[in-house]
């Protein structure tokens, strides 16, 4: 393999792997927060049950997602060093931005949150929950603009004597107008991420055998509030995915035909929800269609026209040449991957929907006080954790997969940013090292995670007084609340 | 004062950061398996970094962004040019990490001393390796006219920087004894005031030797001002800690490690990366760096945010102030604070 391939199995490994945490930090930091709320403001022990029993998840999920997240920092300049010289005007405010913002902010008040029950009045301590949610959506706003800007330059301009990329609108880059609709379709989906684990979770515990009333009271609401937050983001996430899909179209039309497998314009346009066959565009099979869908998806008019492959080929080659860089991801240029933007697309949308139907069901199956038994619903309940987990990543698959050959969009190929001094060996060493140490890694959070699903919420009783000693400060013999 | 000039400084403030809080932590993870005799006092020495080694470390990933967005040539050059080494280091942070969040998640005895392997290993790797990745770029490293690194891995491994990766690691060996002295109670104590002592002493004669023959290669009238401060402090900072003034030790390292940072970012002022071929091209603060309006940007949002952060990591310290002992650690590991 040349290192231009060995660099992209590894960004794309590592960054999916990240994202695979990413999410659950994002949603259940916020479900978390919520719970401490409702403790601090009602004093019913069932929410500091439910705050420290997540919480614990939250922090085995959170260890995996900072230390993947060094490797993103670094990697760009490691592996992706032309790109990060071209693009590095623009690219590294946000980033740059995004550690002093974001990530001082959720470390900093993770370790007061972990360690702090017994130094913090109960308020502070739910503040610094806040603290570390707010971080995490600063992180994903400072990122996705980094993000959105490979997807649609703006707000710079080409210096020839530099060879760079260099910025003259920080506002233009900060609210691209595929970030404005980039930002609320990941945040959403990583709430609807972060509530479909907790549903998942507290179904299994809330009907597991011998399980007291107490408990399945708490979590039956767990499973309850955690259902419609999967509902409520699910309609979100599908209303700014509609919003992105007419942006994309404006800004990366091939995105929009790729999404189809769509070889030549049509108005109106149809959306297929599966094909067999190939997906060369020579001959199609068998394919479920909706007439009308995709013009709708993607120009906001049932009968829009959507431009096909072959024409917007033809089109690039006459707007940027005939890049040799682009040929070297597929026989024609400027032509993502078909069948992976086809099924990815797909899939992202359709688990999702899937998701939120289940979470439909579960609300339904366990209205009016009811216990549902049934052997359906809890293998339901125990897939939708997953659901969106894979949406995720298939989104992101098909974002990025779907922008090739670009690296950033009409600027630079992806063949074009790969380091130039880094030879095939260091390259295959550090996919080899780090994929295996992520394999190792999965092992062992998956295990402690499903450790400390099953131990389930500690009994209301063993739970500390919260807050600082009352008065003497002094109390040096009294062992610590927390401690590793 | 140039924008780029700030911008180096600025650079240099986050290592100081980065080296001055993170020094330690690694300090008192190299020092786990000297210090902790017993499961419990490698319980003490964990918790005394717990809360805070992981807002420690993201001084190194702003360090890295800033250098990113205001010296984008920089980045490109300095990361893909010292790969292995950098690989190396991500996969000790990973690791070490990891180790101080699952350590206590599981009672089982072989489960901690793979962690506790984890945590030595990935506190030994980061502060040789960053000693070497500086020694090199003082020194000069082969860069070609197109700004790419041109030597390969064991080019990086000469005797100069051999030396810096060893200051680096005794220096944050008695920081971190320091920190323990402060931090604890009891024999814990007591055996780290005498360890912070004696490899101080070791970390002193290493520091004077490699700060010096920077001096004479490299060095600026400033850089000279700085070592010599940074010397009297470490001095300093050993004469109180033999006093038992465990605070005067730490502040003494603390400043130290500083002013040694900066003042070995003084000696490569205004070059940012310099270049041993002929027909290279050097980096410099000028060469390397992002265009004006990045930088007014950039100054802009740190002018507000950083002393936002310094007091909120201060307030951290603040709230952690208490010094842990044997008997402060819970009979079992408590997952998520309660007994
Ligand atoms: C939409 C959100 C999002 C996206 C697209 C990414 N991340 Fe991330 N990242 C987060 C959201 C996030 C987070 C939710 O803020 C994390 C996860 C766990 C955590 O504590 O913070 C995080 C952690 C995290 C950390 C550790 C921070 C710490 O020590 O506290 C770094 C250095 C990065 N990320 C860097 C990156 C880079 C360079 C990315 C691009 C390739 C990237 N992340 C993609
Ligand atoms: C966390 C969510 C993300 C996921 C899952 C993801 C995934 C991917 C994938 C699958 C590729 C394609 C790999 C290939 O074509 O070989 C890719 C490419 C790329 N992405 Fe992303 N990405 C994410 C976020 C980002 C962000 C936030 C940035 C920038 C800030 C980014 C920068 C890049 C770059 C530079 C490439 C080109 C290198 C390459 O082709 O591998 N990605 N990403
Ligand atoms: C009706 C449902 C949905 C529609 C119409 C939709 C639409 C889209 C579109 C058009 C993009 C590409 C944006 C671009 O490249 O410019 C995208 C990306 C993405 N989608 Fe969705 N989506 C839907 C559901 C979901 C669900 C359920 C999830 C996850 C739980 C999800 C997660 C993502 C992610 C992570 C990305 C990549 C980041 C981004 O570009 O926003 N989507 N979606």
């Amino acid at each position: 393999m040349d290192p231009l391939d060995i660099a992209r199995w590894q960004f794309a490994i590592t960054t999916v792997y990240h994202f695979l945490f990413v999410p659950i930090t994002i949603g259940l930091s916020g479900i978390v927060a919520s719970y401490e709320t409702a403790w601090v403001r009602t004093r019913n022990p069932r929410w500091l049950r439910l705050t420290k029993f997540f919480g614990k998840l939250l922090l085995i999920n959170v260890a995996i997602g900072i230390v993947t997240g060094i490797v993103q920092e670094f990697q760009f300049g490691m592996n992706w060093s032309d790109y990060s010289r071209f693009v590095g005007d623009v690219f590294g405010a946000p980033l740059a931005i995004e550690g002093l913002l974001a990530f001082f902010l959720e470390s900093t008040f993770l370790g007061l949150w972990i360690f702090g029950w017994d130094r913090l009045p109960a308020k502070v301590h739910a503040a610094c929950i806040w603290a570390v949610h707010l971080g995490t959506l600063f992180s994903a706003y400072f990122i996705l603009a980094a993000n959105s800007w490979m997807q649609h330059p703006v707000g710079f301009a080409f210096n020839p004597e530099t060879g760079r990329a260099e910025m003259n609108d920080f506002g233009a880059v900060m609210f691209n107008k595929v970030q404005l609709v980039t930002f609320p379709h990941v945040v959403l989906s990583a709430y609807l991420t972060g509530a479909a684990f907790v549903v998942g979770v507290a179904f299994w515990q809330m009907t597991r055998r011998g399980a007291s009333d107490e408990d399945r009271g708490m979590y039956r609401k767990a499973v309850r509030t955690g259902a419609v937050v999967v509902l409520v983001s699910g309609l979100g996430v599908a209303f700014t995915g509609d919003i992105q899909g007419k942006i994309m179209t404006e800004v990366q039309p091939m995105k929009m035909a790729a999404a189809e497998g769509l070889y030549d314009t049509e108005s109106p346009a149809g959306f297929s929800i599966f094909t067999l066959g190939s997906l060369d565009g020579s001959h199609e099979k068998f394919a479920i269609k909706i007439p009308r869908l995709l013009s709708f998806l993607g120009t906001g008019s049932p009968s829009g026209e959507v431009v096909g492959i072959n024409q917007l080929r033809e089109q690039y080659q006459q707007t940027y040449g005939s890049d040799p860089g682009a040929a070297y991801y597929s026989a024609g240029d400027y032509t993502p991957t078909i069948p992976l933007t086809y099924w990815t697309f797909r899939l992202m949308i359709g688990l999702g929907l899937v998701a939120a139907a289940a979470a439909g069901w579960i609300l339904w199956a366990t209205r009016r006080q009811r216990t549902p038994t049934g052997r359906g619903v809890l293998w339901t309940a125990m897939a939708l954790p997953f659901l969106p987990l894979l949406a995720n990543s298939f989104g992101w698959i098909f974002t990025e997969m779907g922008r090739q050959p670009w690296a950033v969009f009409g600027l630079m190929t992806t063949a074009q940013a790969v380091s130039p001094g880094v030879s095939a060996l260091e390259m295959g060493l550090s996919l080899v090292a780090l994929t295996l140490l992520y394999a190792v890694l999965a092992v062992i959070e998956v295990r402690l995670m499903l450790t400390y699903i099953r131990k389930g919420a500690e009994p209301a009783v063993d739970l500390l007084p919260l807050g600082p000693p009352d008065g003497d400060d002094d109390d040096v013999d009294r062992p610590l609340a927390f401690a590793y | 004062m140039e924008l780029t000039t700030v911008w180096f400084v600025l650079i240099a403030v986050l290592w100081i950061g980065y080296f001055t809080l993170e020094g330690f932590d690694f300090g008192v993870g190299m020092l786990l398996p000297i210090l902790g005799t017993t499961e419990k006092e490698r319980r003490v020495l964990i918790n005394t970094i717990g809360p805070v080694w992981d807002g420690n470390e993201v001084w190194l990933l702003v360090a890295g962004g800033a250098t990113f967005a205001a010296f984008p040539e920089w980045y490109a050059t300095l990361f893909s040019g010292f790969y292995l080494p950098l690989l190396l280091i991500l996969l000790a942070l990973i690791v070490r990490g990891l180790a101080f969040e699952y350590r206590a998640k599981r009672d089982d005895d072989k489960w901690r001393a793979n962690w506790d392997l984890a945590i030595i290993f990935g506190s030994y790797v980061p502060a040789i390796l960053w000693g070497v990745a500086f020694a090199n770029i003082l020194r000069g490293v082969p860069i070609d006219a197109d700004m790419e690194y041109a030597g390969g891995f064991f080019n990086l491994l000469n005797p100069y920087a051999l030396l810096g990766g060893t200051m680096t690691t005794l220096l944050f060996l008695a920081h971190g004894a320091m920190f323990v002295s402060l931090k604890t109670d009891g024999p814990i104590r007591r055996e780290a005031r005498m360890l912070a002592a004696r490899i101080g002493l070791v970390a002193a004669a290493v520091t004077v030797v490699f700060l010096g023959w920077t001096q004479i290669s490299t060095g600026s009238v400033g850089s000279a001002v700085a070592f010599a401060l940074a010397a009297v402090a470490l001095l300093g900072g050993l004469a109180a800690v033999g006093n038992g003034r465990e605070g005067w030790g730490f502040l003494g390292t603390f400043v130290a490690i500083a002013l040694g940072v900066a003042g070995l970012f003084l000696a490569l002022f205004p070059d940012v990366m310099p270049t041993t071929l002929s027909s290279g091209l050097g980096l410099t603060t000028t060469n390397a760096a992002a265009t004006h309006y990045t930088l007014r940007i950039m100054t802009v949002v740190a002018v507000i945010f950083t002393p936002l952060v310094l007091v909120y990591q201060g307030w951290t310290y603040w709230v952690f102030r208490k010094r842990i002992a044997v008997h402060h650690i819970p009979d079992l590991p408590t997952p998520v604070g309660n007994r």
